[in-house]
């Protein structure tokens, strides 16, 4: 099905299903541990050895050579694979850094052999035995150094909101030269770490010339492809079986060293391998969201209104990585005549930076809504009404350009009233509670909301049971859920006749889970398929498919009506479809909107910051399902605030690693970090965004979310920290007297 | 994890005789940071003698009106327990600041005094740390460096003991009762437990080898408001950056040890007669000659207020 | 040398160690011989195939790898399996199953108290010890009175449940979800 038109009235709209808090229809497996996860599959490799990684200990340089000899030696081992024995592993889609394979390193604990052994002890303990000669090279580990050296970067580079390059509208420098009031100031965001609770797993077993992967990733088709290319395999000689992701937060959107050693560990070892990185491996090994050093300039009227606005943005990246896009969200959110955003990339040989969790947005807002923050202060406008003066109905940057949606405002006024704005007192570090000095801040949400092809197949069998096949994942975003309530609201059945299999690569390839597309993309692909089943039921039971209604279990037009289950009678009935999204969806601006709001309470003494209530207005279209959609942004919301108090992967600039490698070290929320959240949906549909005439609300949660605490711990403190995490170091020495 | 062999005595005498006989040999009983250490084999002992079912988990009153507690005694219990609770508040505080509940339930009360530190480096067996490796260097001195000491460091060495328990048994006065392969019994002021670092870090404490430690003794209470105030990066489940364990009268006179600052846990008694004259007085004497890094001089202004916010709270 | 679990001579080899133990497992006897490094987590889930219990650090930081036993909630990953001799243990599936939930399973799946699910067993098995350990009186860092009884408070559940980390974030969820299993008000 194209989506090539604005989606009219359909059988979603009924909303007997879609649009109800249902409750998970995978809860009862995942709270009951019987959910397999990647490491856990005894039911299909029960023979499975065990694989265990050792990670280079240089940043940078070359594997002289690898002495197995010993740890061949060690009891249990079956087979050692080192990189100097494998030619160098191609990339797979999105991979900066290689994998495996050659001499060169890249970065710290950059995988250089996996030692497979009868037992995990056995494999452990021989890895110690492993012996690598490297040749150590010096290499550039500090981004502020670094930054001075930044290349610019070309147009159409990097991932996030569709990002560009150096973009400008009338002239920035003029505009802002003349502004009567102005602001100039320079932020910091830290590298960080998705460290999604489940590590990075695979098990591979081989049939002859074909391989499985029970392995752990978001993005099935992307794998798929990706390791056909690495293995040098045919598609059809490869596959990948995901029905369960323990987090992924975009660590998992494509392959990593673990799916590439389970796969030649076990070639080598002749039996099914499986591997899981080490937590203390794994910040180092994978996928981190890059640092950022940003500067923002705005230039404006006495009354508010934006005459100039300018963000800059440089981060790092391995050769060939792509910029973090933190200026995206500049281009859409707010007027301004004269406008100027670039980013550049300096060579870092630091880990592979890359997505995580609204790549751009997150850090980009975190500094963005901020400076907006400082700017309402210097005019002494409320930082709410400062930004409904600014508010767009277009784009900026292409003011022929609609947003399909947008109430930004609405979202603001809402948040106002339900978390009594009014009470905040505008001048900071007034609003003493005992020992706590309080704030009140917020910030606005974007993120855009794009769409990626999706595919799915619908079966009907005699029993009337509808089964859902897709590769999509379910990384934690409800997507069994909500696909099922799409397929019940397609067949007219209750939620408990539709049964949803996810996650193989033999299914139809979905968008798979990334950049908040994934549910109104992946149940788009499912409406298309249904609407495929639906025309051959009614054929089958003699009806015209447009007249047709599909209600309580069965099909009835006009004064007929035939249980659904009968046209399966004979045989189960199979549909397959695909939604796919051409340039009609680029014809207006689809996004998503939100505003922040939080009380946050600092301690007088010691600037320890505990935030006390957060809540988020957002307007992301149709609602799918209240419950899982709400938790979706819960979680951005708690993800958003380690990033804003306590998240930074430490840089050891002189041997090029992240030092803090573990949970203990990398601290991320817990739950004495997280009071009650409070969350509220503008009731939206958007015809633009598909037929579903959803948007995505999973990155939502966590874009604008930092900035508001920020702004809070101005608005109780009177410090501004422009420098992520704001911990306590950084308040303690402007402290205020506590007697 | 080396391969190791595995026995339980009868007796804790028995259990320091195997430790002595045995190469390489280690005592085990919560074993949350022994197990966390082998998994990395940065401890890398070949024999585990476990010393769990010893008895030595019992909380007894001495007939100087103090506790004995015993070696085993779980953190969960030591903190949950009514004379600990009542009159060794300070005590019972720092326990429940500590990791998790999970971890205080099994962690024990010699365990913890022993739990080794949490400097990245010592961590990473990549690296250089003379603690885990000695003669190998310190990477912290020019690395990674926010969370560690700021006193009482050496060129070799600025890890810190990272527990909450021993900084309040410091100010508590506190011995540790041992016995030894040979089955004789001595007792150790907490104060000269635990050791600073200067050319040989890989020490942490003055235990001999093979010395098993029996209980730790408190002696009769402290009257004053017990206090055990931890700073940390987040609410809850994190080191100490800075801790201050205090018991203090309403004049603000009392004691005062310090935690996430040193090697051991850090107290002055020679500054404690300035502590009615406020934070500042104290902390400039109990941190004259501190060396922090560029990372970690946070810790000094950090100290100060929040034994601050400690002698505020004894006022109240 | 006591126990069934007192090995051989120490050895110098790097030869794996065997000792056997027995324990309890939601309430079956089982009777393993293990490495001597074998965690209990591990004897779980890769001997007895229970892999509810998860590994998400295997170094006491993260807790989804929560277990109860002998009625205490523990880090499974940071003990060995040869040191609960005669221990009745308690995993995730020990406590329901998906067709007769546990009250606190339940009550995640009405609340939402998990997203991707794999920190969830040990989110569970914790909830459920924690709700007896303020029952039997336990005190924690947020008491605030420690001579006085703990309630189950927000507060109280939130800083006995920070051992085990949601990087999802469904914080708010679970303490609701707690919450209405203790019976008390929010």
């Amino acid at each position: 099905m194209k989506f090539d038109t604005q989606a009219g009235p359909n059988p979603i709209d009924r909303l007997k299903v879609v649009g109800h808090a249902t409750d998970r229809i995978d809860g009862k497996y995942k709270t009951t541990g019987t959910a397999p996860y990647a490491y856990e599959r005894h039911d299909v490799a029960p023979d499975a050895a065990y694989g265990y990684v050792l990670g280079s200990s240089i940043a940078k340089g070359r594997v002289r050579s690898i002495d197995t000899a010993s740890a061949r030696q060690a009891p249990g081992v079956i087979a050692i694979v080192t990189t100097l024995d494998t030619p160098r592993v191609e990339r797979g889609v999105m991979n900066v850094a290689y994998l495996f394979g050659g001499d060169v390193i890249q970065h710290y604990h950059q995988a250089v052999a996996v030692v497979v052994a009868e037992t995990f002890e056995q494999a452990r303990a021989a890895s110690f035995l492993v012996k690598v000669d490297y040749a150590p090279e010096a290499g550039v580990f500090d981004l502020a150094a670094a930054a001075k050296d930044a290349e610019p970067v070309p147009a159409d580079s990097g991932e996030g909101s569709g990002g560009s390059g150096e973009e400008r509208v009338g002239d920035f420098e003029a505009a802002f030269a003349q502004a009567p009031v102005t602001l100039d100031a320079s932020y910091r965001t830290a590298d960080e770490s998705h460290a999604m609770m489940e590590p990075h797993a695979t098990v591979a077993a081989w049939d002859g010339e074909k391989v499985t992967l029970w392995t752990s990733n978001q993005m099935i088709g992307w794998g798929h492809g990706s390791l056909a290319k690495m293995l040098n395999l045919p598609k059809d000689k490869v596959r990948l079986d995901a029905p369960y992701v323990g987090g992924g937060f975009g660590g998992k959107l494509f392959v990593r060293a673990d799916a590439v050693l389970a796969a030649l560990a076990a070639k080598a070892a002749g039996r099914p391998v499986k591997v899981a990185l080490t937590r203390p491996l794994i910040a180092n090994n994978t996928t981190h969201r890059p640092a950022t050093i940003q500067r923002v300039r705005i230039g404006a009227t006495q009354d508010g209104t934006i005459t100039a606005i300018a963000h800059e943005s440089t981060s790092g990246n391995l050769p060939d990585g792509d910029p973090e896009t933190a200026v995206n969200q500049t281009k859409f959110l707010y007027a301004g005549k004269n406008r100027l955003t670039a980013m550049k990339l300096a060579r870092l040989d630091l880990p592979e930076g890359n997505a995580m969790r609204a790549p751009g947005e997150a850090p980009g807002l975190a500094v963005l809504e901020v400076a907006m923050d400082e700017m309402a202060e210097k005019l002494g406008l409320d930082p709410v009404e400062f930004r409904i003066r600014n508010d767009t109905q277009v784009v900026p940057t292409k003011p022929d350009l609609r947003f399909s949606q947008r109430d930004l405002v609405g979202c603001l006024k809402l948040g106002v009233e339900r978390f009594g704005w009014a009470k905040r007192n505008p001048k900071p570090g007034q609003v003493r509670d005992g020992q706590w000095l309080v704030g009140l801040g917020m910030a606005a949400a974007f993120r855009d909301n794009m769409v990626m092809k999706s595919g799915a197949r619908v079966r009907l069998d005699a029993s009337g049971t509808v089964t859902v096949e897709t590769d999509m994942t379910d990384i934690g975003t409800g997507s069994y859920t909500i696909i099922a309530q799409t397929a019940a609201e397609m067949m007219g059945v209750p939620l408990n006749r539709v049964v949803v299999r996810l996650g193989d690569s033999d299914f139809p390839v979905s968008s798979g889970s990334g950049g908040q597309f994934g549910a109104n993309s992946s149940t788009a692909g499912v409406y298309a398929a249904c609407v495929k089943l639906r025309e051959s039921i009614a054929q089958k039971l003699g009806f015209n498919a447009t007249d047709a209604v599909f209600e309580d279990g069965e099909v009835r037009a006009g004064n007929r009506a035939i249980p659904l289950a009968q046209a399966a009678a004979e045989g189960e009935l199979v549909a397959e479809d695909t939604i796919e999204f051409g340039d009609f969806s680029k014809t207006q601006q689809v996004s998503t909107f939100g505003a922040h709001f939080v009380e946050v309470a600092v301690d007088v003494y010691t600037a320890e910051v505990r935030v006390r209530r957060m809540l988020a207005v957002c307007a992301a279209g149709r609602i799918l399902n209240p419950k899982s959609a709400r938790s979706q942004v819960i979680g951005g919301m708690v993800m958003g605030t380690g990033a804003a108090l306590m998240e930074e992967l430490a840089v050891d600039t002189k041997r090029g690693f992240f030092a803090n490698h573990d949970l203990a070290g990398y601290e991320v929320p817990v739950h004495a970090d997280i009071q009650h959240q409070e969350v509220i949906f503008l009731d939206e549909t958007d015809p633009m965004s598909s037929p579903m005439k959803a948007k995505g609300v999973g990155e939502l949660g966590i874009s604008g979310i930092a900035a508001a605490v920020a702004n809070a711990i101005y608005n109780a403190t009177g410090i501004r920290v422009r420098d992520y995490p704001i911990t306590l170091d950084k308040l303690i020495d402007r402290m205020p007297d506590a007697a | 994890m080396k391969s190791f062999t595995y026995e339980r005595p009868g007796s804790p005498a028995e259990a320091a005789a195997a430790v002595a006989r045995t190469p390489e040999a280690k005592f085990i009983a919560g074993g949350t940071n022994l197990l966390d250490l082998m998994k990395l084999q940065i401890e890398t002992p070949r024999h585990l003698v476990d010393v769990n079912g010893l008895g030595l988990d019992t909380v007894e009153p001495t007939e100087e009106g103090g506790l004995r507690i015993g070696a085993l005694v779980r953190n969960t219990d030591l903190a949950a327990h009514p004379r600990v609770r009542t009159d060794y508040g300070v005590l019972a505080r720092a326990l429940l600041a500590g990791a998790s509940g999970q971890l205080r339930n099994k962690a024990t009360t010699a365990g913890n005094l022993l739990q080794r530190t949490r400097c990245p480096y010592f961590y990473d067996t990549a690296q250089a740390c003379n603690k885990r490796q000695p003669g190998s260097g310190c990477s912290a001195l020019d690395g990674v460096s926010r969370q560690l000491a700021v006193i009482g460091g050496s060129e070799a060495c600025i890890a810190t003991h990272p527990g909450d328990m021993a900084v309040a048994m410091r100010v508590l006065d506190a011995t540790v009762e041992t016995i030894d392969a040979a089955g004789a019994a001595r007792t150790i002021p907490i104060a000269e437990f635990h050791r600073l670092p200067g050319d040989e870090p890989s020490r942490d404490t003055n235990l001999e080898p093979g010395e098993l430690i029996t209980a730790v003794m408190l002696p009769k209470p402290v009257a004053g408001t017990h206090i055990y105030r931890k700073v940390r990066d987040r609410a809850s489940y994190a080191y100490a950056l800075v801790s201050v364990a205090a018991i203090l009268g309403k004049d603000g006179s009392g004691h005062v040890a310090f935690g996430g600052v040193a090697h051991k846990p850090w107290r002055v008694e020679a500054a404690e007669t300035d502590l009615p004259k406020g934070a500042k007085a104290v902390t400039e004497q109990v941190f004259a000659g501190a060396k922090p890094t560029h990372e970690n001089a946070y810790k000094l202004k950090l100290a100060e207020r929040t034994l601050g916010a400690a002698l505020n709270q004894a006022r109240a | 040398m006591v126990g069934a679990t007192a090995t051989a001579a120490p050895t110098r080899t790097d030869e794996p160690v065997l000792a056997t133990v027995t324990f309890t497992v939601n309430g079956q006897r089982r009777e393993l011989e293990l490495d001597t490094r074998t965690s209990l987590l591990d004897a779980a889930r890769e001997h007895l195939h229970l892999t509810g219990s998860k590994k998400g650090c295997d170094h006491g930081q993260c807790g989804a790898c929560t277990m109860i036993v002998d009625g205490r909630r523990i880090n499974a990953c940071l003990t060995l399996a040869i040191m609960h001799q005669g221990a009745e243990i308690t995993t995730i599936e020990g406590l329901g199953q998906p067709d007769h939930l546990h009250p606190m399973q339940a009550a995640f799946v009405k609340h939402d108290g998990y997203q991707c699910g794999y920190c969830t067993p040990g989110q569970i098995c914790s909830g459920v010890a924690v709700l007896e350990e303020i029952k039997a009186g336990i005190p924690s860092h947020v008491t605030a009175d420690l001579e006085a009884t703990p309630q189950v408070t927000e507060a109280e559940i939130r800083e006995r449940m920070s051992g085990n980390i949601c990087r999802c974030g469904a914080y708010s969820n679970i303490v609701e979800a707690m919450t209405e299993v203790a019976g008390a008000r929010a």
